[in-house]
């Protein structure tokens, strides 16, 4: 990355990790709740997008990494009463070791095969979660997970989960910033173009997309984690298909292969209910139609609209710049 | 009851949901040979006509036979109206879009058909009584006859159509060199057109036959349609004889799964096969390997 462009990316997230601490000095109560889930739901879509915009892999089986994540921190703290921080980091890692192996032959399968196949991948987790009942108390959920805690300063309320969680959401879009950028980064979009241009110019691409693919489960286990740490309480209905397409909309409506474009989108579907909440049931019809005109019509997402509105403002100020805008 | 009784009995209702998920798979098989794409809202045709033979039963009072009769047209009519508005526009499309679009239709249809008819769920009567057929042992229904009866008749009428009428093998044209046939004259956007009409017609028809057995809901499409894509997968995308012995494999499976080890996970039983043949045999059980399904 160009000296100038490091700083424009880290001037972007400055001015982000700004506005975001600020927040709580003007929003109070149920909202502040809300825009919890809004950083829980934008680790999801960054980690999506890593997978989907950047390396150009479909997954339809987000929520099941999600609700793993969730799950397993949930059981190590209140089954076994495992500290939760260590219940998070052995979450995120084995669901990342799962999703390297499973990565192997799963990866192999490209377009419409991969999209079937991690949806069921996805379903047969939901099945898991729905049926263990000695292990996950099947469709009632499990209850009683200990809130996160460092010594006596415990987590336990909005406002002090917003700063732990955005804390999280942060650093999480700051390393994957890092990372798109990166050599990596790189031959991901190229794989993204077209793998057997990408493997042409000796990217290993099978192994990079199994990388990338865990990565992704891996950040979608931590956010299932700080979820059952924050709610205290986890049951399947959460995890199910439908939400596998709710971070899908997400990612496409903020736009695919755009790290701030995760938040948008994220903070759009998650504010959307909120906002709809006179029609209860329409937010799904809402989804679906969001979901095809998007794709039809703005195929880059609501990111390339402040795009084309932010060059659009730079050239009509200094006509001379347009070639560089 | 013997354990061979009940065998057979598990074997014989898997083989009837499996006809069920045949005649789904060719829904799948038939639109992805004309047009390569997997049409996630193939499940939505299913619930569609099911719930709209449901409607026309209960709210319009239809006697059943006419129902049906009414219910088909409506389902394949918005499996046309969703080629012409969410496909066609999408002049070479990469597959990521076209799953996309796809599973946004699927939702959408699922989420208005909510709307209109709540979230209950319904049961349309048997076409023919509920007294039950003993059988080696085993005991089934008249619906069941009905399903095997209608699945073998849909399927023959098929195999007719795309060998020996003009339309069918221009079909089976655009499914070998999409090029090639426009070159020849195929109207390769009526072909694409006909294979949506002829998989949400046949969709339906499943929808109509399965709902007096196991009711109907707006949500049933999803996994039915994921089942019937199974089968699909276990016939090699074929729209022959190979995805019915799919969906028979995948129905039998499933319902002995479902007897001898564990109900709940029915539906793990289903995907956890369709991986593995993914996995294993990306190009069907039956199909030696001749082209990479990439």
């Amino acid at each position: 990355m160009k000296a100038i462009q490091v700083k424009r990316e880290l001037l972007k997230f400055l001015f982000f990790a700004l506005v975001i601490t600020i927040i709580p000095l003007f929003v109070k109560g149920y909202l502040l709740n809300v825009l919890v889930f809004v950083a829980i739901h934008t680790i999801l879509a960054v980690g999506l997008n890593l997978l989907l915009g950047y390396a150009g892999q479909i997954s339809l089986g987000q929520a099941g990494f999600f609700g793993l994540g969730a799950y397993i921190s949930g059981i190590l703290t209140t089954t076994y009463g495992y500290n939760p921080w260590l219940a998070m980091a052995m979450a995120s890692a084995s669901v990342g070791v799962l999703a390297f192996a499973i990565g192997f032959p799963i990866l192999k399968l490209k377009g419409h095969y991969l999209a079937m196949a991690t949806l069921g991948l996805g379903i047969i987790v939901y099945i898991f979660l729905n049926e263990a009942f000695d292990i996950t108390g099947g469709p009632s959920g499990l209850s009683g997970i200990p809130n996160l805690y460092i010594g006596s300063f415990v987590f336990d309320n909005d406002l002090k989960n917003y700063y732990l969680i955005w804390g999280f959401t942060l650093t999480i879009i700051l390393l994957s910033v890092n990372l798109v950028h990166s050599r990596i980064g790189r031959a991901l979009r190229a794989i993204h173009d077209s793998e057997v241009a990408a493997r042409v110019m000796g990217v290993n691409s099978s192994f990079l997309k199994i990388q990338i693919f865990s990565l992704s489960a891996l950040i979608s286990a931590i956010a299932g984690s700080l979820y059952a740490h924050t709610m205290t309480f986890v049951s399947p209905t959460s995890f199910g298909f439908n939400f596998s397409i709710e971070l899908l909309t997400m990612v496409i409506i903020g736009g695919l292969g755009s790290i701030y474009g995760s938040f948008l989108g994220a903070m759009l579907i998650t504010l959307l209910p909120e906002l709809l909440r006179t029609f209860q049931d329409y937010d799904i019809v809402v989804y679906g139609l969001l979901l095809i005109l998007m794709t039809m019509f703005m195929p880059g997402g609501l990111v390339r609209v402040f795009e084309s509105i932010r060059i659009f403002l730079v050239s009509a100020a200094s006509p001379r710049e347009k070639g560089n805008a | 009851m013997f354990l061979s009784d009940q065998l057979i009995q598990y074997i014989l209702s898997g083989l009837s949901t499996g006809a069920i998920y045949a005649l789904i798979g060719f829904g799948f098989a038939i639109i992805f040979n004309t047009t390569s794409i997997i049409n996630f809202a193939q499940g939505e045709f299913v619930m569609l006509g099911g719930m709209t033979s449901v409607f026309f039963i209960s709210t319009l009072k239809f006697p059943l036979p006419l129902a049906i009769v009414a219910s088909i047209p409506i389902a394949t009519a918005i499996g046309a109206l969703f080629e012409i508005l969410a496909i066609r526009p999408l002049k070479n499309a990469t597959p990521l879009t076209l799953v996309i679009i796809t599973i946004g239709g699927s939702i959408l249809i699922r989420g208005l058909s909510m709307l209109l008819w709540g979230k209950d769920t319904h049961s349309l009567p048997t076409f023919s009584g509920d007294k039950p057929i003993h059988l080696l042992g085993a005991t089934i229904l008249p619906q069941h006859l009905w399903i095997f009866a209608i699945t073998i008749l849909l399927i023959t009428a098929n195999k007719l159509f795309f060998n020996h009428s003009i339309t069918g093998k221009a079909m089976r044209a655009c499914a070998c060199n999409r090029t090639a046939a426009s070159l020849v004259g195929i109207d390769v956007n009526r072909m694409i057109l006909f294979s949506f009409i002829i998989s949400s017609a046949m969709g339906s028809m499943a929808g109509i036959i399965i709902a007096p057995l196991t009711m109907t809901a707006y949500d049933v499409g999803i996994m039915l349609g994921l089942k019937g894509f199974c089968a699909a997968i276990i016939g090699g995308m074929s729209s022959g004889f190979a995805t019915v012995l799919g969906g028979m494999i995948l129905g039998v499976l499933e319902s002995l799964g479902a007897g001898l080890i564990s109900s709940g996970y029915k539906d793990a039983i289903a995907f956890f096969i369709l991986l593995l043949i993914l996995f294993i045999r990306p190009q069907g059980l039956f199909r030696k390997s001749d082209t990479e399904r990439v």
